[in-house]
């Protein structure tokens, strides 16, 4: 098979990796068909869903209903369950078959297993945890608009720019950085879940989605998956949460207390979930699964409450589209303030308690 | 038998980060630390030597400061430490990093009983793919996401954690395996390691060294070199920002409940 990456001109078309547990697809991939449908009409090309699995070929509509124009469905009894070895294998000779030119993986524990792997024996370059994605240079220059701090008026771009233009936060998440890869083909990128917003499900387009079988050749994985385990969810899918109030390195003066009074605020918005800034993790404070930011989840509630969390880059990340945020700090220049709807400086351990009276009172007066 | 540590130097981005006046991250001016997911990568490694006695060789590749990381390696207990440096290796993406450590662990000898350990991610770049890419280049199996690492004659078992659980796997070395922070504590330097590890040799891959090793390719390394490339770098525009709430605190709470009531959020 003849492939080489640096052949531009060959590929084509926008792909998205479907990932699939236990025959059942991931939100993230709907997000990711969502996402990939609007780069796809941007670039006026394909949106292709690939599908790897054993027995899942009717997941393909479902791919179809969120705006694929195609999918490949690659089934294999050693593709039931995820393997680095025979997933990479698969993937990666379907596209070196097929020649995309924009390869879209969840940044999931399977995505951000597999895309590595594949970027490095596709000999191309990959983007981890994009949180913006644009083809078009007006689109990205609309983006830098609103999202930067550049004056544009001073700068020249190429407009016939068609890379993808991959937008993360970069340097421990203190500054934001577009990356491309010009040289190599298929332009990869991971993005995180919850990230790119699910589009609308078109009952239509999900029945005249053409599916496709593939077929790879696949050999043994060296890595033997003794058993798996699925374990209930112990807390509220942070993901999917109305109302997240979330502790920061400023709650260190008393943790305990802190968590308490944030768990109560929590209670009292309403049946809230409390999480915490990568610093409040890192302590020890909070579990893994209840970081919010570009290394945690990224979430988007009704309300999020920020309490004594500094509000870096990487944490905006997290949680700027939330609805209405509210920021607590002491320090009145903190960077959340920027991201916050309402902003109140101040010492947490003696605003949170009021906000709770204040919130009760109200509900009370209704 | 001998095992590999990938190790990172890295800026404290969790203290003040400095940026210079044309938006460019002043690392000089930062403290810099061991990649925390690399220590549970080298706590790794220190406890397969402790049951098998086996040789840790902690490679890493960065400017010449690396060096000071390397000798804090050493008084934890590894044996060997290698710092792949040169002008030519700097600015690489994943892809050029990953193929210039690959080739320095080929030029150094991977053979059917070694292990290689990484971090999950370093804290600068939060990719979490050189790893994996590394495994890639070397055609070894790659395991990522380690909570739990046992080894027994020539296999090693790991639990695999994932979002929803995770996943018990065994394989046979060679392999390479990233490490999580709950992995594994990372144990301190030993008073004897601190006093011995300005002794100890540093060995160095530089490009002559490693310019004819089949593994890496001239064209894709560093920054000229590297797949993927900054097309544009910012900050977020300068506080377009909420409502600061004035008065005494409880007139900010009071206000705060009056604006949340009349937006029916609660």
């Amino acid at each position: 098979m003849e492939y080489n990456s640096a052949k531009i001109e060959d590929f084509r078309d926008i792909w998205v990796f479907c990932e699939q547990r236990r025959g059942k697809l991931m939100e993230t991939d709907f997000e990711l068909v969502s996402e990939g449908r609007k780069l796809a009409d941007e670039r006026h090309s394909q949106l292709v869903g690939v599908l790897l699995g054993y027995n899942v070929k009717d997941l393909a509509n479902e791919i179809g209903g969120y705006g694929a124009d195609k999918v490949y469905v690659i089934e294999d009894p050693a593709l039931k369950d995820y393997s680095s070895e025979t997933y990479a294998d698969a993937l990666c000779q379907i596209v070196m078959d097929k020649k995309p030119e924009v390869l879209l993986i969840g940044a999931s524990t399977i995505g951000r297993d597999l895309a590595p792997r594949c970027a490095a024996r596709l000999h191309t370059g990959l983007t981890a945890d994009c949180t913006h994605l644009d083809i078009d240079m007006n689109k990205y220059l609309d983006f830098l608009k609103e999202a930067s701090s550049i004056d544009l008026s001073t700068r020249k771009f190429k407009m016939e720019d068609t890379n993808l233009k991959m937008t993360r936060p970069a340097f421990g998440g203190h500054m934001m950085a577009t990356i491309t890869c010009p040289r190599f083909r298929p332009c990869m990128s991971t993005v995180r879940p919850g990230v790119m917003k699910k589009g609308e499900f078109d009952e239509t387009k999900a029945k005249n989605v053409l599916v496709e079988d593939y077929s790879v050749t696949l050999k043994d994985p060296l890595v033997k998956v003794v058993e798996i385990v699925t374990e209930e969810k112990k807390g509220v899918d942070l993901t999917g949460a109305e109302i997240v109030v979330a502790v920061g390195a400023g709650i260190s003066k008393d943790v305990e207390k802190g968590m308490a009074l944030a768990q109560e605020l929590a209670d009292v918005l309403g049946n809230g979930v409390v999480a915490g800034s990568r610093p409040a993790v890192e302590a020890g404070w909070l579990d893994h699964e209840l970081q919010i930011g570009q290394t945690g989840k990224t979430v988007r509630p009704k309300i999020y409450v920020a309490l004594g969390i500094s509000g870096a880059i990487q944490h905006k990340a997290g949680m700027q589209d939330s609805e209405t945020v509210i920021a607590v700090n002491t320090n009145p220049s903190a960077p959340i303030f920027e991201a916050a709807t309402y902003g109140i400086a101040g010492d947490l351990f003696e605003v949170v308690p009021k906000m709770i009276a204040s919130i009760k009172a109200a509900k009370a007066a209704k | 038998m001998k095992i590999y540590v990938c190790v990172k130097q890295v800026p404290d981005t969790s203290g003040k980060v400095a940026v210079k006046e044309n938006g460019v991250l002043d690392r000089a001016s930062m403290k810099t630390i061991i990649n925390p997911d690399d220590l549970n990568a080298v706590e790794a490694a220190l406890q397969i030597k402790d049951q098998e006695g086996c040789e840790v060789i902690a490679v890493t590749m960065g400017p010449p400061a690396a060096e000071s990381m390397l000798r804090e390696l050493y008084a934890m207990g590894i044996d060997k430490a290698v710092l792949i440096s040169g002008r030519e290796f700097g600015g690489s993406d994943t892809f050029a990093t990953s193929q210039v450590i690959a080739g320095g662990i080929h030029h150094l000898g991977l053979e059917k009983d070694d292990i290689i350990f990484c971090g999950r991610q370093a804290i600068d770049g939060d990719t979490a793919q050189v790893g994996p890419q590394i495994a890639e280049k070397l055609n070894i199996p790659q395991v990522t996401y380690a909570g739990e690492v046992k080894y027994e004659n020539g296999k090693v078992f790991v639990k695999r954690m994932t979002e929803d659980g995770y996943m018990k796997v065994e394989v046979e070395t060679p392999v390479l395996i990233t490490c999580i922070k709950e992995l594994n504590e990372p144990r301190y330097m030993t008073v004897r390691g601190i006093l011995e590890c300005f002794d100890r040799p540093i060995t160095v891959l530089d490009y002559p060294t490693l310019e004819n090793e089949p593994l890496i390719d001239k064209t894709t390394i560093g920054l000229a070199g590297s797949p993927t490339t900054i097309f544009q770098s910012f900050t977020p525009p300068v506080a377009k920002g909420g409502e600061m709430l004035e008065g005494t605190t409880q007139e900010k709470t009071d206000a705060l409940a009056a604006k949340l009531a009349k937006a029916q959020l609660i």
